[in-house]
């Protein structure tokens, strides 16, 4: 009823091509930027914004970056957890090295050094497809966390193999890095780095490379024969992948945790952020939110609410209870709808519309 | 369905965010981070049952620290840093005693949000060795002893053995790969330059369930005369079980005090036979401290207390850590005077601590373990540690009680903290 878009007329190209062409979804956008700018700061706890927000809002960022890789390109890619350690690494080295230069440009900075990275791991990708580009990218996963443990000049010769994050300012008095941050400033300065990159995504998806991507994916030869040039394609793939996945790497050690070591980029962290996009919809933007909600936020709040609702249970087998129904739940998003969370929503967007008079 | 569940869970979360406020006036609040899942929960388990055990006892013997309340709050982190960061952040308050990390990788990622929140971090015998530098850490205490000081009473012991000199001895140091197991290889280092050993690193991935590698290389390359070995976990008994495999002499296989608990030697079995570790506190249940939380706590039921580990290693090092705490608690209420204590005020008797030899004897902890005393400065307090052995039944202590040569390693801690603080641009406190 609410949701029809009748007498929503088109007269312009541009109107037709607008990332939201119903007005509704604009409203939409509209309203849950309004909320996450105005409302949540006002409403959420530290513990809400520190604990949950914001490795919701980096972690989104890791699972757009391997979305376009993966969702839209049709790349396999296990070493998120390697190209996210890069840019924390990255990062570390040169805000360190040049304590003078802007944060924001060391992340970006950082990102353009994984995105170098990503390229030369995603030259196999041009000979190996499938399960086996998997395995190849493994090797990228492998490698570099052990080189980032190994090699102790990338911590600054730290004796356990730590970084931690110096304090940073994002504009004068508003520190997003080290003890002075307040959880409200890292949470805006997230939320506004993570929307537009993901705006900035978004229209990449719905451009000439974004269309290659998927032709490619879609079938390989047959996007070739109409020229479309795999290595380019994959290789540009790979790079703006890697951009925002060593993004992600470097605000989860200066901004989420504050202090990181390689470890905290194993394989795990692959995995977690593949059944993100799994989850969350394979080649959809907003599914890479979804997933990451999903994949974030449901234990916490699953280890949470039962502790709520009987604070005496023991921890022990919250944990347990934890894991089986978080296991289940994943096991029944993928039974109801395979192709994720973002597919549901598109599902209920097409009911809305035939509501309440379906056929 | 969803939406619903989730209302419900938020719900959840906010009704245990602000649960916690409502503190009745005579009760101190110690939040703790445990873990009892995960491949490391069968260390982590005996542990969280001590210290839950010392603060019933003290709740049931005494009537709590001077007649106010101990309560507590468990988050399971499963040994993961993430989840230690959000179980942190769940349970904080201002009127928190402290935490205790119980991970070197979690105690290095609350450092800076501890101190920002003004609440102690309690990382007894791990955590990072250099926080032991009170100017740069005012909210970190490592008593009784850091990784640094084990490494140092494992080289002491060595030499003893073998006849006062090490030169042109062999060594390996077998560690989990991660913050925790690095730690030594700094102090290792210097003293095989100054004692003209050779040391070999051999890092084993997490969890460790996989070191046939760096086993055959041990029994068949490098030949060792000694073996040091910093794991946790499952990584322990696999250690311990792959150097049975190739016929490596156990009683020549040291590992730190995380690495020398029933869990670690039993799921070797017979072979452990002989295997060392360090300790800084003792093994067995004849102590008043245990006898009390044995009659108090179990009624004096023996069966239900061991089921739960009592008087084994790591229920022991458990009850031992919560007593520092809850005296560290006491001594601030005498500083200030106030029954309810926010974690600022429980620093200030963390750094007034004092178990001398009668104290700990009035604890119930008489012949338990070396007097600590914690000071503005060193906030590792002059613990000693013993090594001790497994005869396949039980641990019992071998040698002396070593005191690490600290004079050297405190000039180590000063000089990696004031780097630490002038990365991060921290002022050192004035302690004189």
């Amino acid at each position: 009823m609410l949701y029809r878009e009748a007498g929503q007329f088109k007269t312009s190209y541009g109107a037709d091509q607008a990332i939201f062409p119903i007005l509704q979804d604009k409203l939409g956008m509209i309203v849950i930027l309004a909320l996450a700018v105005v409302v949540v700061p006002l409403m959420a706890s530290t513990y809400m914004l520190n604990s949950i927000l914001i490795p919701f809002l980096v972690f989104s960022m890791a699972a757009i970056g391997l979305n376009l890789l993966t969702g839209y390109c049709g790349q396999l890619s296990l070493g998120t957890g390697g190209f996210m350690a890069c840019g924390a690494f990255f990062a570390y080295k040169l805000t360190t090295a040049f304590p003078e230069l802007h944060i924001v440009l060391v992340f970006l900075l950082s990102g353009l050094g994984t995105a170098m990275v990503g390229i030369l791991f995603g030259i196999p990708s041009l000979r190996i497809k499938g399960f086996y580009l998997a395995v190849a990218t493994l090797a990228a996963q492998f490698f570099l966390v052990w080189m980032f443990n190994k090699f102790d000049w990338w911590t600054n010769y730290s004796a356990s193999g730590v970084i931690s994050a110096p304090p940073r300012e994002v504009l004068p008095g508003a520190f997003i890095t080290g003890t002075e941050a307040e959880p409200v400033t890292k949470y805006y300065f997230l939320l506004g780095f993570v929307a537009v990159l993901a705006l900035i995504a978004k229209n990449l998806v719905r451009s000439r490379i974004g269309r290659a991507w998927m032709a490619i994916r879609d079938m390989d030869i047959a996007a070739e024969i109409i020229g479309i040039r795999p290595l380019w394609t994959k290789l540009s793939a790979f790079a703006i992948s890697s951009f925002y996945i060593g993004i992600a790497g470097a605000l989860w050690a200066f901004v989420y945790t504050g202090s990181v070591e390689a470890l905290a980029f194993e394989i795990n962290r692959s995995f977690q952020v593949l059944f993100m996009i799994i989850i969350g919809g394979l080649g959809s933007i907003l599914g890479s939110f979804l997933g990451a909600a999903f994949i974030v936020l449901l234990p916490i709040l699953l280890n949470a609410g039962m502790l709520a609702i009987d604070p005496t249970i023991s921890s022990a087998l919250v944990s347990h209870i934890e894991f089986m129904i978080f296991g289940a739940l994943i096991v029944f998003f993928l039974i109801v709808e395979p192709h994720g969370l973002a597919r549901l929503w598109a599902l209920a967007k097409e009911k809305l519309r035939l509501w309440p008079f379906p056929y | 369905m969803r939406s619903k569940f989730m209302a419900l869970a938020v719900a959840g979360i906010t009704a245990a965010a602000t649960a916690g406020t409502a503190l009745a006036a005579d009760e101190q609040y110690v939040p703790m981070l445990v873990y009892k899942s995960g491949a490391y929960a069968p260390n982590g388990i005996p542990i969280a049952h001590g210290w839950e055990d010392y603060l019933k006892m003290i709740n049931a013997r005494d009537g709590g620290v001077n007649g106010v309340q101990l309560t507590w709050a468990e988050c399971d982190t499963a040994y993961n840093n993430d989840r230690g960061v959000e179980c942190y952040e769940r349970l904080k308050q201002p009127t928190a005693a402290g935490v205790q990390p119980l991970s070197t990788g979690i105690t290095y990622a609350l450092i800076e949000r501890a101190t920002a929140d003004q609440i102690p971090i309690f990382s007894s015998g791990y955590g990072r060795t250099s926080a032991a530098y009170g100017p740069v850490f005012p909210y970190v205490f490592s008593a009784p002893l850091t990784y640094w000081s084990g490494a140092d009473v494992m080289i002491q012991y060595i030499a003893d053995q073998e006849g006062g000199s090490l030169e042109g001895k062999k060594i390996a140091l077998v560690y989990h790969d991660s913050a925790y197991g690095k730690e030594p290889i700094a102090t290792l280092e210097r003293l095989a330059e100054e004692e003209g050993f050779s040391l070999h690193l051999l890092p084993v991935a997490h969890p460790g369930l996989e070191q046939k590698a760096t086993w055959l290389q041990i029994g068949r390359q490098i030949r060792p005369d000694w073996t040091l070995m910093w794991g946790w976990g499952v990584m322990n008994s696999t250690a311990i079980k792959e150097a049975a495999a190739v016929g490596y002499p156990m009683d020549r296989f040291i590992g730190i005090w995380w690495s020398g608990a029933e869990p670690d030697v039993l799921p070797a079995g017979a072979q452990a036979s002989g295997y060392k570790s360090l300790g800084f506190h003792a093994p067995g249940s004849d102590y008043k401290a245990l006898q009390d939380v044995l009659k108090y706590v179990y009624d004096g039921d023996e069966g239900a207390a061991r089921l739960r580990g009592w008087g084994d290693v790591l229920y022991n090092r458990g009850i031992f850590s919560m007593a520092m705490q809850v005296e560290a608690i006491r001594t601030a209420q005498g500083i200030h005077g106030e029954k309810t204590l926010t974690g600022a005020q429980v620093r200030d008797g963390w750094e007034a601590l004092d178990l001398n030899d009668a104290k700990l004897a009035s604890l119930g902890f008489e012949g338990f373990t070396k007097p600590v005393r914690i000071t503005c400065e060193d906030h590792e307090g002059g613990g000693q540690a013993f090594v001790q052995q497994w005869d396949g039944n039980q641990w019992s202590i071998i040698s002396d009680w070593y005191n690490p040569r600290r004079d050297a390693l405190k000039e180590a801690y000063k000089a990696d903290a004031l780097a630490y603080a002038a990365e991060k641009g921290i002022t050192p406190r004035d302690c004189s």
